[in-house]
């Protein structure tokens, strides 16, 4: 773990994160702690004809975890809730330049994806049940 | 404004790692407060008994295991002149002092706590000194008083005052492992015995740093770890007042410990070997022995002054780093080499992870002192902590560290 895990792209999404905020009526939303670094985010999505039509987040914590949640939110926009649920962590990490990340740190990285599906199974088990 | 007292240059010689390059850098070991490094003295020693008399101690009449044996004693010795006990008996080997602590709870404490009962805590206790005694109020119904603090990061003694009125049990830091502050232990231990309380001192953070003697401060428990002061993993360290020592049950039970075992029951072995169950971490405690006579060597107080130099020249460093919040007493004369810190709209573990990148080692996050970290309103720190091989070069290698920090991360 060194400064190289501070890649351009992670640097530019912490200093001015993308789609924070709250929505007014979302669709689904969850919120998730990391407690290594007490980092917390919480990811809000509205739906329209089965697509991500609108998402925000908000969070506080390291650099990681943050520029983490706004890459997130620029990668989903538009997606099917079928691709939502095949998103995977590989995806992310690519977006954030795949930033050689500890076991540790890995966590900071993957809390917005976490979150993110911990509100999508909630959604479609209430909406399929 | 280099210490003359301690030559750092020359300790730095005697410890390996720092030969080592990490990113083409030589290590700025700051961490010091969580373990310390090891100078080669403790690791041949290691060596030497692996190599030469590796054996179990106690039992063996064979000439290895004489030898092994007599090697483990020396060490209970010289741990209890270095605290300044007279008697070896009444200094017994653990794990760690989170393990040292937990023998008090379970075995002073289950026989001693009861409904009703009033344990008095402070603010700045790592969850070691905290944890055990919240379990063992829970399961007796006793209750639990913290010991408030100041801005500055000292006890509040009107809080003390108030909190300790009947207590049946005082358990304190000498030294905080977050803010540094140090506890003018034997007053207030004193004032404890006046309320007729047991004292139980944490000695982690004060014993490999400053020179201590149990039998001036008068506890009655005093708990600490070879880790920080040279030593290896794995060897705590319990003091205990003999009266008290030999009134409380075992804590592990099995071989060792006993003197007489028989199908109806076993009778416990005598001081300090009750409290030693199983085969005990003998090359670990033998090893510790040199990392005594490396301190002795230097002195205790010439420890302190040099740590106590090396704070000074730090908190006037970090004070100009643009951002940099420093918390802890201000005052050096009662602040160990121990500064938390924050920088302003970064997070702890950012901060820690760049300066990495410069072969600076810090620690960040609560410290294991979560509820000190809540009375900030923070949820975590950044902390550097020094010992005696630290320079001014290391503190200038942090502070240059954090000005990239600065640059990288804020706006």
């Amino acid at each position: 773990m060194s400064e190289d895990i501070y890649k351009e792209i992670i640097l530019d999404h912490y200093k001015n994160p993308h789609n924070f905020g709250k929505l007014q009526n979302p669709d689904f939303k969850a919120s998730d702690t990391n407690p290594l670094c007490g980092d917390h985010v919480e990811i809000q999505v509205k739906l329209n004809n089965g697509r991500v039509s609108d998402v925000k987040f908000i969070g506080r914590g390291c650099a990681i975890s943050q520029a983490s949640a706004s890459l997130l939110t620029d990668l989903i926009i538009g997606k099917s809730i079928e691709e939502l649920q095949k998103f995977d962590k590989e995806q992310l990490l690519e977006a954030m330049g795949n930033p050689d990340l500890g076991p540790v740190r890995i966590k900071c990285a993957l809390l917005s994806l976490k979150t993110l599906k911990l509100g999508l199974y909630s959604y479609l088990s209430k909406n399929n049940g | 404004m280099q210490s003359s007292i301690v030559d750092a240059e020359t300790i730095r010689n005697d410890f390996p790692i720092f030969k080592i390059k990490f990113n083409g850098k030589s290590l700025a070991y700051l961490d010091n407060a969580a373990t310390s490094q090891k100078p080669k003295q403790v690791i041949n020693a290691l060596v030497e008994f692996y190599e030469m008399y590796n054996s179990n101690i106690h039992r063996g009449v064979y000439s290895i295991s004489e030898k092994a044996t007599e090697a483990y004693e020396n060490s209970r010795e010289a741990t209890a002149k270095f605290i300044g006990c007279q008697d070896p008996s009444q200094v017994i080997f653990t794990r760690n002092t989170t393990e040292s602590i937990n023998l008090v709870a379970y075995t002073w404490g289950s026989k001693n706590i009861r409904k009703g009962s009033k344990i008095v805590l402070t603010m700045l206790e790592h969850h070691s000194n905290m944890v055990p005694w919240q379990e063992l109020a829970r399961e007796k119904g006793a209750e639990i008083q913290y010991v408030g603090i100041m801005e500055d990061g000292t006890l509040d003694m009107a809080s003390f005052d108030e909190k300790v009125r009947d207590a049946d049990l005082f358990a304190f830091t000498h030294v905080s492992n977050v803010l540094g502050t140090i506890n003018d232990a034997k007053n207030l231990i004193s004032r404890a015995h006046k309320e007729g309380a047991i004292v139980l001192l944490d000695g982690a953070q004060s014993a490999p740093h400053m020179p201590v003697n149990v039998s001036e401060l008068d506890c009655d428990f005093f708990a600490f770890s070879a880790h920080k002061m040279l030593g290896p993993t794995g060897v705590g360290i319990l003091y205990g007042r003999r009266k008290l020592l030999e009134e409380m049950p075992p804590f592990i039970m099995g071989g060792d410990m006993i003197s007489e075992v028989h199908i109806e029951g076993a009778k416990w072995n005598e001081l300090p070997w009750k409290f030693e169950g199983g085969t005990s971490n003998i090359a670990d405690v033998i090893a510790f022995r040199e990392a005594i006579m490396y301190l002795e060597r230097i002195g205790m107080n010439n420890v302190r002054v040099h740590e106590e130099n090396l704070t000074k020249y730090a908190l006037d460093r970090l004070d100009r780093v643009k951002g940099v919040k420093i918390y802890g007493p201000r005052d050096t004369s009662v602040r160990g080499g121990v500064i938390p810190f924050v920088m302003e709209n970064v997070h702890p573990h950012d901060v820690a992870a760049i300066l990495d990148g410069e072969a600076v080692a810090v620690r960040s996050g609560n410290h294991c002192a979560q509820p000190l970290h809540e009375s900030f309103d923070l949820d975590a720190t950044t902390r550097a902590s020094f010992y005696i091989y630290n320079t001014e070069e290391d503190v200038d290698r942090l502070v240059k560290g954090l000005e990239k920090v600065r640059r990288l991360m804020v706006k």
